[in-house]
């Protein structure tokens, strides 16, 4: 039992503003997640406009400048990448469900937790101050390359580029501390009888992915003070008029950057294969070949960076070297695609709106990945390097990361966050409102980039063969499909506004899971259980022939599930 | 605040503030190590940096690294303390630790001192720019550590939160690791 601060009432601001509870802070993460996706997405509304019609007037912007489109580009990239998929999959989701998942009261470290989200807090006001400053925010895109980075003579941004990189530091610096609350939390605070391989997918992930994290940020954080240095003190790191190497920064950006890409897939595929077994009511499919495939993922991740420089000038037989590891980091997530599709064969499969979510994700990824394949190839990619077809390509991948998936955890877990029961209906809408539009928005940007469509030209009409009608269509048609996206986005928010107020009550576990967080109440008190909860078996126990319930809790006592042989409660004796 | 729950369990047998620091340092070390790295690979490029390197004061940079060892020799004897339950014994010798780690800056800020007013500054070019980016880095923790440690000796000379003088020696010792690669990478390599 939790005794600590129970039965006395911590007030509003220590309540929700200032507070120490890990579900709290997951929500404080996930809603000021949501909020930049707000302004992620005016940004894409402006600069898809320009795009589309270029000099015309955009509504509630006015006339798009060649350094408004620069910039509206550059933070919108920044934005979604480390203020909306971070803070939503990660910070939210993160610390919403390990404690809950390992059957614990809180993280061990509560107030390094606060800490780390006040300083995400803080990099996010940085961040949207630098709007607000002489010469605008950042403009050099979300990879900071100098020295368009690293020289405001170059960037016209002298605060903005500053500004962002702060931002951009303290980022790092909170989900160093969350992760570092997540590694040691589910090391060392697991529910009695919760082995290693009885922790859920999704905790695994989550955990994996702060590990991959801190392994990779650390050399971008250096780079960073570097970048810093150069902006403001003046020293030449990265100027190859006095020795330095702008080709330095793309390295150390880089073996950060793509890391950083698995650190966000890893959590979203966590997330889709709790939602998957529960709905497809079947034991998750091979669930030691899902964590051994993810930490292989993790391991390989940190031997591709060098791809993304395949025209910066690097020796040719590294860039064969890099073309190999990146074909072969495609081997393990694919082998996790797999599981979860034999996951599905011979299920009941219920189509409720987390699960359509769930579905769509490995729908929408595999076009990701597979257009991936073009883009480690050094050969191909030297063609498609910096056109719309990569753009259409990592937009296949983050979308269905830092959306579909995060669309999945939000409708399945909300009953648990608040208690209340979304509305299927309109869940539905959202979902083939946004899943239609998004392909129609991104298929034809794989067209216009194979084409020629440069990613950073603001205006095609000086390209006479970039510039005829049909392009143009092509971008138009991708702009409307855009502004329909974005407009059901409307839907959702109105059904997690009324559903928070008037959405059906939920019960402790409305969608009959077994883990651990369906245990406790909707929503879970402070301290989270009434009394902690033992684990007796693996999560994914669904369907087994010798119960009448299709499905079988971890926190249940009972038969081991392995024998079927009566054997009462595990041994609560804690093996790592 | 009482502990929760979750702060009490312990299915590793590491403790949890001591596996927390652990990460803690698998993190710095990566940060560390990137800006070596980077130093390094820069470093075999430009042989040239070695006539730099000649300014940097050998003699400061040795005592120093004979003063951050013995630090840790009082932040061990420390733990010993602390293991023993002597939280005075312990306080006394985080305090001393720290005042090695002032001892450490103090000689930095004359080095630094002699070394800018020779022209050498952080701008001058990059074998400076990483001299000081490093070994300010390093400076920092250095710093940070004596705060840290003050506040844990504090609890110790109650005898409370016993544990924590371990967990800010390793800390310690980290610090002084990354001091063993700063010397004779700035230094001593002409």
């Amino acid at each position: 039992m939790s005794a600590h601060d129970a039965g006395r009432d911590p007030g509003f601001v220590e309540k929700y503003l200032y507070s120490t509870d890990h579900k709290t802070i997951g929500l404080q993460y996930m809603l000021t997640g949501m909020a930049m996706a707000l302004i992620g997405a005016f940004t894409v509304y402006v600069f898809r406009m320009q795009a589309a019609y270029p000099g015309s007037s955009v509504p509630l912007f006015g006339r798009v400048a060649a350094a408004d489109y620069n910039y509206l580009v550059t933070m919108h990239g920044t934005i979604m990448i480390f203020w909306v998929a971070m803070p939503v999959l990660i910070g939210g989701f993160g610390n919403y469900l390990i404690p809950l998942m390992l059957g614990c009261d809180d993280m061990v470290f509560p107030r390094v937790n606060r800490l780390s989200y006040q300083i995400f807090l803080l990099s996010s006001v940085v961040l949207v101050a630098s709007f607000f400053v002489p010469g605008g925010p950042f403009g050099g895109a979300w990879t900071a390359y100098p020295p368009l980075s690293a020289n405001s003579a170059y960037s016209l941004t002298p605060y903005g580029s500053t500004l962002w990189l702060l931002a951009v530091a303290l980022e790092f610096v909170a989900f160093l501390l969350g992760g570092i609350n997540f590694i040691t939390t589910t090391m060392n605070s697991r529910a009695p009888g919760m082995k290693m391989f009885d922790i859920p997918i999704v905790v695994w992930m989550i955990v994996l992915a702060s590990v991959l994290f801190m392994g990779s940020v650390g050399p971008l954080v250096a780079g960073a003070v570097m970048l810093l240095l150069d902006q403001v003190v003046g020293t030449g790191f990265y100027d190859p008029s006095r020795g330095g190497d702008p080709v330095l920064w793309q390295h150390l950006f880089w073996f950060f950057g793509h890391p950083e890409v698995y650190v966000l897939l890893l959590p979203a595929m966590g997330i889709v294969a709790e939602v998957m077994t529960v709905f497809a009511r079947k034991k998750l499919f091979a669930y030691r070949t899902i964590v051994y495939s993810a930490v292989g993922t993790g391991i390989i991740s940190f031997f591709v960076w060098a791809h993304h420089q395949f025209v910066a000038g690097i020796d040719p037989r590294m860039a064969s070297l890099f073309s190999v590891t990146t074909l072969i980091i495609s081997i393990p997530v694919a082998e996790m695609f797999f599981v979860y599709i034999a996951t599905l064969y011979g299920g009941s499969i219920r189509l409720t709106t987390p699960m359509l979510w769930a579905l769509a994700f490995v729908a929408e990824f595999l076009l990701g990945g597979v257009t991936g394949i073009f883009l480690g190839s050094a050969g191909s990619d030297i063609y498609f390097h910096d056109t719309y077809f990569i753009v259409a390509h990592f937009h296949y991948t983050f979308f269905p990361i830092a959306f579909i998936a995060a669309f999945a955890g939000i409708t399945f877990w909300f009953p648990k966050m608040f208690g209340r029961m979304m509305d299927e209906t309109l869940g539905k809408v959202h979902f083939w409102g946004t899943i239609i539009t998004f392909n129609v928005c991104f298929l034809p940007l794989f067209v216009t980039g194979t084409a020629g469509d440069h990613r950073r030209v603001f205006d095609y009409s000086g390209f006479a063969e970039l510039a005829t009608p049909q392009m143009q269509n092509l971008r138009i048609l991708a702009t409307w499909a855009l502004l329909a996206m974005l407009a059901f986005q409307v839907v959702f928010l109105v059904n997690f506004v009324y559903s928070l107020f008037k959405g059906e009550a939920a019960e402790a576990n409305p969608w009959k899971a077994n883990t651990l967080e369906w245990l406790a109440s909707s929503p879970p008190p402070h301290g989270n259980f009434e009394t902690m909860p033992v684990v007796y078996r693996g999560p994914y126990e669904y369907s087994v022939p010798s119960r009448d319930d299709d499905y079988w809790p971890q926190y249940e006592p009972g038969d081991t599930a392995d024998d079927g042989a009566p054997s009462g409660p595990r041994s609560v004796e804690q093996g790592a | 605040m009482t502990r929760t729950v979750a702060a009490t369990r312990n299915v590793t047998g590491i403790p949890t503030g001591r596996l927390g620091v652990w990460w803690v340092l698998a993190s710095e070390t990566v940060i560390f190590g990137g800006l070596l790295g980077a130093y390094i690979m820069h470093r075999v490029g430009h042989p040239e940096w070695g006539d730099q390197a000649v300014h940097t004061n050998v003699w400061a940079g040795g005592f120093n690294t004979l003063v951050l060892l013995s630090s840790s020799l009082s932040a061990v004897l420390a733990h010993q303390a602390a293991e023993r339950g002597n939280g005075a014994r312990a306080a006394i010798l985080l305090r001393l630790t720290a005042a090695g780690g002032a001892t450490f800056l103090l000689v930095k800020a004359f080095e630094w001192t002699a070394e800018i007013g020779s022209g050498f500054t952080i701008g001058s070019n990059l074998f400076w720019s990483f001299y000081y980016t490093a070994a300010g880095l390093h400076g920092l923790h250095v710093l940070a550590g004596m705060v840290i440690m003050l506040f844990v000796a504090a609890t110790a000379a109650r005898n409370v939160e016993l544990h924590r003088v371990e967990n800010v020696g390793i800390y310690w010792h980290f610090v002084d690791i990354v001091w063993i690669f700063l010397f004779p990478l700035l230094y001593i390599a002409k």
